[in-house]
């Protein structure tokens, strides 16, 4: 069990962080080449990974349902594949998509806690968890109070945090820090640790709902805060990057960075995530693109 | 001491850019006394890949261009040519033309952007139908472009051999590839520069230099390429891109290697037809012939 009831005086001093050394260390990572033997398992390990994402003010029932089919069968052409680990939705369409994903080992999602700016009383906010978890959301996807944060009110962000968690019951809870409102390595790295210690199951980069969203140098300090944390404890924490992703080759520069950060036991879709919408078309592409020997034509694959 | 030559290196041209071909290989064509021309970049199947995503990215804003915009830009792709004549003329004597000839070549290459500037908001008249029907319905059929279309230009005319083949596909609002002729391919990226600097967008027009035999295979079988013209010497050539090209379904247009470019059936309307597909719209209506019309 975690010590999340000592509050926000139970999380260590943060490091700091080597923002030149991370970007360099990102830099070489870039640049490395990936065979397509290391491709064709890495694609369809992606695909595992990938919580299929709709957070649209605009999202239908009929939207979200065509979402979770896509989730079910990615590509006609390739049944081979594994589905996608969760399909993310906003609480009031949580049970549309329990409803359409009955039957598969494809979990819901839902973001919670007056997402995506997080401005609302605690109380509210709880309510809004256990609403979601109520209509059967088996994730509970939270964003931390940025202005709290940046108030110096760590003591709040944690109790929050700590908060929801319990209101989360079974279902396993994701941190969203919003690291592009956070600011520089350093405070990422301090807002890690405090969703570490106050008991996040997932911390998570970004809402995709503002420009800057997940990038790898700050991917990196989060892995590392939840590698410290691991040694420290021996307890897994895990990791979903979300926001900007939709690029295959970029995606498999994660995989190589949370494989070389905290190693193997991390790569599957238990304890590593990507929030991302359009990444499973493009990692589909390059999938048969390998398997063909032609390069794809997006007209041949399903939008959602 | 006498002074070491500059060879230019003429480098790809892709959306709106002049990148060095990914694979970092050249050649050399040579001039009638076996010397070098230039350092061309050998184009790889990455190129062609880097090609093909910045044409799709161009077709929709060229093809919802208006037609009269993309007449206007034509026409000056066609000034900023006839500005740079010297340089065409010079490239064409160097790679074997007498001058006579090369004058004639850039003449009618200008004259051919005119023409096909001309026809860009003109051809839709001439192809398009209103459709007599039996139902409650104003039927009509117009042609849009086809999409991203990849053009093989001719083994001669260096310049004029390039634009008879870009200059349709891209009137209707097409986005083209071309692959320059291999042995004269000088003119191509100069024409490219020229377009560089004229108000076509970026990815409209691409242009790849290298060698055919090397690219055929990636051409014919890209699933994201809808149309391919071949207009190379290869006579089996054609075959082979046909069985290719079935994947996709992709459209092929070969023309017989044509000596004499300078040919009628080299400027005409129906090229920029081949490159186009037909949409047929219903639009409901109160009555038939309520306008005592026959459709």
């Amino acid at each position: 069990m975690k010590s999340n009831t000592i509050g926000y005086s139970s999380v260590p001093i943060s490091p700091s962080v080597d923002a030149v050394g991370v970007d360099d260390r990102i830099d070489r990572i870039q640049k490395r080449s990936i065979k397509n033997e290391s491709k064709k398992e890495g694609l369809p390990l992606i695909l595992s990974m990938i919580d299929l994402t709709t957070l649209e003010g605009q999202d239908t029932e009929l939207k979200v349902k065509q979402l979770c089919s896509k989730a079910i069968r990615l590509h006609d052409a390739a049944p081979e594949l594994p589905t996608v680990a969760a399909v993310c939705v906003y609480p009031a369409l949580v049970k549309v998509a329990k409803t359409a994903l009955a039957g598969t080992s494809i979990n819901v999602a839902s973001v919670a806690t007056y997402f995506p700016s997080g401005q609302a009383d605690i109380k509210v906010k709880l309510a809004d968890v256990k609403h979601a978890v109520g209509e059967g959301a088996d994730e509970i996807d939270m964003v931390i109070s940025r202005g709290k944060f940046h108030q110096g009110e760590y003591n709040y962000v944690f109790d929050e945090i700590a908060q929801v968690k319990e209101a989360c019951g079974k279902a396993r809870l994701k941190v969203i820090l919003e690291t592009g409102e956070i600011g520089n390595l350093d405070a990422i790295r301090k807002a890690s640790d405090i969703a570490i210690y106050a008991g996040a199951d997932f911390i998570k980069t970004s809402t995709g709902k503002i420009p800057k969203a997940a990038s790898l140098p700050v991917t990196c300090v989060m892995l590392e805060a939840i590698r410290d944390y691991y040694f420290k404890t021996g307890i897994m924490v895990g990791m979903k990057p979300a926001g900007g992703i939709s690029k295959s080759k970029l995606a498999l520069a994660y995989l190589v960075l949370v494989k070389e950060t905290l190693g193997v036991n991390w790569l599957t879709n238990e304890w590593f995530r990507f929030g991302a919408s359009s990444l499973a078309n493009d990692v589909l592409m390059q999938y048969m693109k390998l398997k063909t020997g032609y390069y794809q034509s997006p007209d041949y694959f399903s939008i959602d | 001491m006498e002074r070491l030559k500059v060879l230019k290196t003429y480098k790809i041209f892709i959306g709106g850019k002049f990148p060095r071909t990914e694979s970092g290989r050249f050649y050399q064509p040579l001039d009638a006394t076996k010397k070098p021309l230039a350092n061309m970049c050998l184009s790889s199947r990455k190129d062609l890949r880097n090609a093909v995503v910045a044409a799709r990215g161009a077709v929709e804003v060229w093809s919802g261009a208006t037609a009269y915009n993309r007449s206007q830009i034509l026409y000056r792709l066609a000034e900023m040519l006839e500005g740079r004549r010297s340089q065409f003329e010079e490239e064409l004597i160097r790679q074997g033309s007498t001058k006579t000839a090369a004058k004639k070549e850039v003449d009618t290459t200008v004259d051919r952007w005119v023409y096909y500037a001309g026809w860009c908001d003109k051809y839709q008249q001439l192809y398009s139908s209103v459709n007599p029907v039996a139902t409650s319905h104003f039927n009509f059929s117009i042609l849009e472009p086809t999409g991203v279309v990849l053009a093989v230009a001719p083994e001669e005319g260096s310049l004029l051999g390039i634009t008879s083949l870009i200059a349709p596909v891209i009137a209707s609002g097409n986005a083209c590839i071309a692959l320059a002729s291999e042995s004269k391919p000088l003119c191509a990226i100069s024409l490219a520069e020229v377009i560089a600097t004229s108000d076509v967008p970026g990815g409209v027009i691409n242009m790849l230099t290298g060698k055919y035999s090397e690219l055929e295979a990636h051409f014919v079988s890209h699933m994201d390429v809808n149309a391919l013209w071949y207009g190379g010497n290869d006579k089996n050539a054609p075959k082979r891109i046909e069985e290719g090209s079935a994947a996709n379904l992709k459209r092929v247009k070969t023309t017989t290697p044509s000596k004499d470019l300078y040919a009628e059936n080299w400027q005409s309307p129906y090229l920029i037809k081949a490159f186009t597909e037909v949409k047929t719209t219903w639009h409901p209506i109160e009555n038939v012939g309520g306008a005592n019309a026959s459709y």
